[in-house]
């Protein structure tokens, strides 16, 4: 079961660090999209390897089945080409290095990490989220739903199309 | 064996390629998307460490930073829409506004 | 043979029938389909090809597999590959996730009814059958034809709007059994109407718990599996034919299969939260030893016929029910299902607290 788990990690890790990639270096816009509902699943099955299985199971529906597929939709609904391909400026440059030395500095800071042992008090399941949520975390859990809340109304707002009237009200 | 530290690693490698994406990309869409990818690896990070304390816990703070980014997509992409409505187009560099 | 042997090896045994079962419903139902729409509307129907027209199906197979597969020319050749491939996906995987009997003992050991007996198995039974949009989504767009993009982008909105109301629905559902097994949920049916004497919890088929529960998840249903009256995406008379005006032979035929595939799939789910899944009244006393080979086989049946029934009731409505507008499409989902679902859940659970 040990060699099957870290086939299962390094697989996983694999596949999120191409997909992710390819996010980036896609031209199409689709194509991004859809590379990274591929990086999503497989943190999804990072999560997996983690024990996380109700986080896993959340990661897919949240991030591959609803927030993708909004993604998906606004690109279909502006019509997106493809980039155009153009030479490298030197803003890029610089953010192609600044992004490298994050890289580097980053991996240096993880391996400079100690490996506590697993010992975790409680799993990862839904009932185990359930109680923390509703005994320590009753007010974040709340605070959440009012978040959401706000975020819909805040959007409905900003991309509502506005009759011709209120715009000349807007502009006045 | 597979420790903590492997984690980190992969969401190290997450989080550069996301900020990549961020600075080289200029399509608005395509630069959202990579600070999801950047989100869900700290979102990685908070999970492999909450194994050595208290799993349910690092599942529940992964949970709110879940809500928080469903709700950041969906009003990032109504800006995303109401921007293109107003200069038809998702090119960040053609977007300046607000440059003084 | 050791224990994790025995594992690897039920669990490919199961994959194949499983799988089996999903590949061979679909010429079944495709000929169903024909057969009863024939019925409905006073004509033959297929009755050629075999006694009573039954090797139809095949004989569509071959047409589809000699047919010239064409890719439009500025298509974007990649994803107009993939995309039919990621509609039939899901819904196998869907399958995957089904208890379709009850457990038995073989040499020891506890043989499930199902392929994978997953703690979360509800939600990722839910979160597999969002991701079948990006299938007539991406197919809709790399077609590069404004019928299909048409259709991609309703397929996909209409999904978005009848993930809700579905998900919330099966809120209510979860509230009564407590738990998100799947198997488990089974096992809380295992009356056909009542309580459980021990604890006093509901112990009955779910659809007499939670009736309006169970029709907001099967009007969601036909729009997740683009079924008619909620067939917008591929709307023949305004569409072409929607997000696979575009495809022909093979790919064609993996789009048809996907939907069928897809009707199997929220079938079965229908029938795990609500019917009572494998279990049938008075399945007890029949002399069969619960436990045993001959009660799942038994049970692999009842959960058939269900699906049976099911897949009937699709097929009566796609033939009898008109269109709806897309308007009204948008209505009912947001302002009909979902505030319906929403004071289920509410009621649900004050009930459930209150008890």
């Amino acid at each position: 079961m040990e060699v099957l788990e870290r086939v299962a990690f390094y697989v996983m890790a694999v596949l999120a660090v191409i997909s992710a990639l390819l996010v980036v270096v896609n031209r199409n816009p689709v194509a991004s999209a859809m590379s990274l509902v591929g990086a999503f699943l497989a943190v999804a099955g990072l999560y997996l390897t983690l024990n996380a299985t109700f986080l896993s199971a959340i990661q897919v529906l949240v991030y591959a089945g609803a927030i993708m597929v909004l993604f998906l939709f606004v690109i279909m609904l502006l019509n997106l080409e493809r980039e155009p391909f153009d030479l490298p400026g030197i803003g890029r440059i610089a953010g192609f290095g600044l992004s490298v030395a994050l890289l580097f500095s980053l991996i240096s800071l993880a391996l400079g990490a100690v490996a506590r042992p697993e010992t975790s008090a409680r799993g990862g399941s839904g009932a185990e989220i359930g109680d923390v949520f509703f005994s320590d975390y009753l007010f974040p859990f709340e605070m959440a739903s009012l978040l959401l809340l706000v975020a819909m109304v805040g959007v409905i707002v900003v991309a509502r199309r506005r009759k011709p009237e209120e715009e000349e009200e807007e502009q006045a | 064996m597979i420790t903590v530290v492997d984690y980190y690693v992969v969401a190290s490698i997450l989080f550069a390629i996301g900020a990549l994406g961020f600075l080289l990309r200029k399509n608005v869409l395509v630069m959202f998307m990579s600070v999801e990818l950047m989100l869900n690896s700290a979102n990685l990070v908070l999970v492999a460490s909450a194994k050595s304390f208290d799993l349910a816990r690092g599942s529940a703070f992964a949970l709110v930073s879940v809500a928080v980014a469903a709700a950041e997509v969906g009003v990032g992409l109504a800006i995303i829409i109401a921007l293109f409505r107003l200069k038809a187009t998702v090119d960040a560099e053609e977007i300046t506004n607000l440059r003084g | 043979m050791s224990d994790t042997q025995v594992y690897y090896l039920a669990f490919l045994v199961k994959l194949l029938v499983v799988f089996t079962l999903a590949v061979g419903l679909v010429p079944i139902l495709v000929y169903a389909e024909r057969r009863v729409s024939a019925l409905m509307q006073f004509r033959w129907g297929p009755n050629r090809v075999g006694p009573f027209g039954l090797l139809q199906p095949f004989a569509d197979m071959v047409k589809l597999l000699c047919k010239e597969d064409l890719v439009p020319e500025r298509a974007s050749k990649v994803l107009f590959t993939i995309a039919p491939a990621l509609t039939c996906i899901p819904p196998f995987l869907v399958m995957s996730f089904i208890p379709v009997a009850p457990s038995f003992a073989l040499a020891g050991r506890e043989m499930k009814g199902v392929v994978v007996d997953s703690p979360v198995g509800i939600l990722l039974l839910l979160a597999l059958s969002s991701l079948t949009v990006y299938g007539l989504a991406i197919g809709g767009w790399a077609s590069n034809s404004k019928y299909s993009l048409l259709g991609g982008l309703r397929s996909s909105a209409q999904m978005i709007s009848y993930e809700l109301a579905m998900g919330i629905s099966v809120l209510a559902v979860l509230c009564v059994s407590g738990t998100l097994n799947l198997s488990e949920i089974i096992y809380r049916q295992t009356q056909f109407f009542g309580y459980d004497a021990q604890s006093g919890n509901w112990a009955g088929w779910n659809i007499f718990a939670q009736p309006l529960a169970f029709v907001i998840f099967l009007v969601a249903a036909f729009a997740e599996t683009n079924r008619l009256p909620f067939d917008l995406p591929e709307a023949e008379s305004e569409l072409v034919g929607g997000y696979h005006t575009e495809y022909s032979s093979m790919k064609f035929s993996l789009f048809f299969m996907g939907e069928y595939i897809g009707m199997v799939g929220i079938s079965s789910v229908l029938v795990v939260l609500f019917l009572g899944g494998w279990h049938f009244p008075g399945m007890n006393s029949l002399g069969v030893q619960p436990g045993t080979l001959p009660f799942t086989l038994l049970g692999l049946l009842v959960f058939l016929a269900k699906i049976g029934v099911l897949l009937f009731f699709f097929i009566h409505v796609r033939w009898t029910l008109p269109r709806f507008r897309y308007d009204q499409l948008m209505r009912i989902g947001w302002k009909v299902l979902l505030p319906l679902a929403l004071l289920n859940v509410l009621v649900t659970g004050a009930v459930v607290a209150g008890s």
